[in-house]
């Protein structure tokens, strides 16, 4: 604002709508927060009821699963990657916890699940990493192997039986108080060592390295062989806690379980402004994101849309965000 | 233009030693996908020997959509775009073709599937539009479409329903001329033929190579990106179109619920040797990588392996082709 020359009445009108950009381009959360009161501002016009402690845990109860698997595609964006495995390795892990958990208790069917997760992120990892398959064909290829496993797996425990234990769905799925989500307590930790890591740890700084010139920072030393098969692993985790979160909330485990949250993973990193092409965005901006779907999906069951129109009004809005976002970034 | 008639890679090939010998490697991955294919044949005699023009038309019946789905795909990624929404375009023309042909003459589902072709035709123009003019990355775009054409499907039928005229099953029902070729299979080069053969001979198919393969620089040689972008996109839906009505053909009804058809599109075209970088590849081996999946299914029902396995394994050989592939182009490179 202080640098605008003033020429003249257009030319510093121009330059005041660039550093309004620049300013808007640098705080990106800003608009995405004013988008999500403006939601829950709506909602509670048309369904006064709903103004209360209770409904907004169960905005958090559902938004926290949906934020740890964005985060997934949030950290694989930034390298330029992507990670579509992640509801098929969800499902896996909240399948492999709920049938070993009558075998084996809760905390060690917990570890075999995260175990199993982490294999499968560090079989993608080898492939995107050490023989450069495309991150989206690895994950495609690696969401169909975990799939069939699975299925095969279910065949043998069919006669083991499912079980949430009371501990894992009271710490995913209860709330407390009548307004504290108890899955803030897994969330806000891993979030912040999430934000943490990105902002202020070297691992983070080169995701972003990689994401914006893979060549450059091979260049300046890294191994972007190491940073992307850790990174898999990382996801490969993150969503295997996501899935059990999930499992948790619902109370149910089944293979499919996270599959129809696969893309509004990547919308939510998307609206977040993560950008797919690598090295711009941050996980501050995929919470809001997750938070603004699943606001949204509440304000559409409110307002007793038929489903049909409500994935359609879901897509336009997500498509009118991630427009208006690069409309905004692209200026600049 | 010379080397037009080979069978996949860019249409420009030159007349020189070096220009043929380029051309042979690009028609390598093509041939080998055939090898394959026939290798496949054998190994299905040998675990089955009865297997014969009846397994053959269901294997052809049942490729039939995920067919119509990848040569879709490979349309928009050979001009550097991807189509997440191939599934729910299949769904919303599969249930409007079956919803408008419930109750109708036959005589009127001639109409009806020139209008679902159109259908087709004008959704994915739209989704090429949305993507020309909102600037956002072409996976961002169709994936939030795809939620849209999803949802209009399932405005058109609400739950599974409506009715498939009888010549239209007919076309695929039985074999054609010889009891070896499957009515579908001809069906399907057909209608590929009649789109794809002059259309990538014209100056739209090259200016589609030209813009997948550098956007810039097709840009900069005079090239309209965003029309061309917007064409192959169009393209893709027709194909989409087809697909959906293949499904109404194979089931008789309309499904409003999208199948694994854009996962399976995109697994095919990259085993078919399509880049996903654009500009590079063809429709042939495409086509090919889906009977190869769909054998190697039959196969392994054959052989009485878990159907579920079949999963695994194709995400297994889908993975191995890649790095194989990635690897013979970093040699190629290096040497």
């Amino acid at each position: 604002m202080t640098t605008a020359p003033a020429t003249g009445g257009r030319a510093s009108g121009a330059a005041a709508m660039r550093s309004w950009q620049r300013w808007l381009i640098e705080r990106p959360i800003v608009p995405l927060v004013l988008l999500l009161a403006l939601l829950v501002a709506a909602l509670w016009t048309i369904q006064p009821d709903l103004r209360n402690a209770t409904w907004a845990a169960g905005i958090v109860r559902f938004a926290v699963p949906l934020a740890i698997l964005a985060a997934c595609q949030t950290l694989t964006m930034l390298t330029g990657g992507i990670d579509l495995s992640v509801a098929a390795v969800a499902s896996m892990a909240a399948y492999i916890m709920a049938t070993q958990t009558p075998a084996q208790g809760p905390v060690v069917a917990i570890l075999l699940a995260l175990a199993a997760t982490a294999a499968a992120g560090l079989v993608n990892g080898i492939g995107i990493g050490v023989f450069r398959v495309h991150p989206l064909i690895m994950t495609l290829g690696m969401s169909l192997v975990v799939l069939g496993l699975m299925t095969v797996y279910q065949l043998k425990m069919v006669t083991s039986g499912s079980v949430i234990a009371d501990g894992v769905a009271w710490l995913g799925g209860g709330t407390s108080f009548g307004f504290f989500s108890n899955s803030l307590i897994i969330f806000v930790p891993l979030a912040a060592l999430v934000l943490f890591s990105l902002r202020r740890v070297g691992f983070g700084r080169l995701l972003y390295a990689v994401g914006d010139n893979e060549i450059a920072a091979r260049l300046a030393g890294v191994r972007v062989w190491q940073v992307l098969l850790t990174l898999y692993v990382i996801s490969g985790l993150l969503a295997g806690v996501a899935g059990i979160v999930y499992a948790a909330v619902t109370r149910t485990a089944s293979v499919a379980l996270v599959e129809r949250f696969l893309l509004p993973s990547v919308a939510a990193a998307v609206i977040g402004g993560t950008s797919i092409f690598g090295g711009r965005g941050g996980y501050s901006g995929t919470i809001v994101g997750a938070l603004i779907l699943t606001v949204l999906t509440s304000l559409l069951t409110v307002l007793q849309m038929p489903e049909p129109v409500r994935q359609i009004l879901f897509g336009a809005i997500i498509l009118a965000v991630a427009a208006a976002y690069t409309r905004i970034t692209d200026e600049s | 233009m010379s080397a037009a008639a080979e069978t996949a890679g860019r249409p420009a090939g030159g007349g020189t030693r070096a220009g043929t010998v380029r051309s042979l490697w690009r028609s390598a991955w093509t041939f080998g996908l055939v090898g394959l294919l026939l290798l496949l044949f054998l190994v299905t005699r040998a675990i089955k020997p009865t297997y014969g023009a009846s397994e053959l038309e269901s294997l052809a019946i049942g490729a039939l959509p995920i067919a119509f789905a990848a040569v879709a795909q490979a349309v928009v990624v050979i001009s550097g775009g991807i189509d997440l929404t191939i599934g729910s375009v299949m769904a919303l023309t599969n249930v409007t073709a079956a919803a408008l042909m419930a109750g109708g003459s036959e005589e009127f589902a001639v109409l009806v599937v020139v209008f679902v072709l159109l259908l087709g035709l004008v959704v994915g123009a739209l989704n090429g539009l949305l993507v020309v003019i909102t600037r956002v990355p072409d996976i961002i775009v169709t994936l939030a479409l795809s939620f849209v054409w999803a949802g209009a499907a399932l405005l058109v039928l609400k739950s599974p329903g409506g009715s498939t005229a009888a010549w239209l099953k007919g076309l695929i029902d039985d074999t054609f001329l010889i009891v070896w070729i499957p009515e579908a299979l001809v069906l399907l080069l057909v209608a590929v033929g009649v789109v794809w053969l002059p259309l990538r001979r014209s100056r739209l198919g090259l200016s589609m190579y030209a813009v997948g393969s550098d956007r810039l620089a097709a840009f900069r040689s005079g090239v309209a990106v965003g029309r061309t972008k917007i064409a192959a996109y169009a393209v893709t839906g027709l194909f989409a179109a087809m697909g959906g009505l293949s499904l109404s053909m194979s089931t008789g009804i309309g499904i409003p619920v999208p199948g694994p058809y854009t996962l399976l599109s995109v697994a095919a075209i990259v085993l078919g040797g399509v880049s996903l970088a654009g500009g590079r590849g063809g429709l042939l081996g495409p086509l090919l990588a889906v009977f190869i999946l769909a054998l190697i299914r039959a196969d392994l029902t054959f052989l009485n392996v878990d159907p579920n396995f079949a999963t695994v394994v194709q995400g297994v050989i889908l993975v191995v082709v890649v790095m194989v592939g990635a690897f013979a182009t970093l040699r190629r490179r290096t040497a």
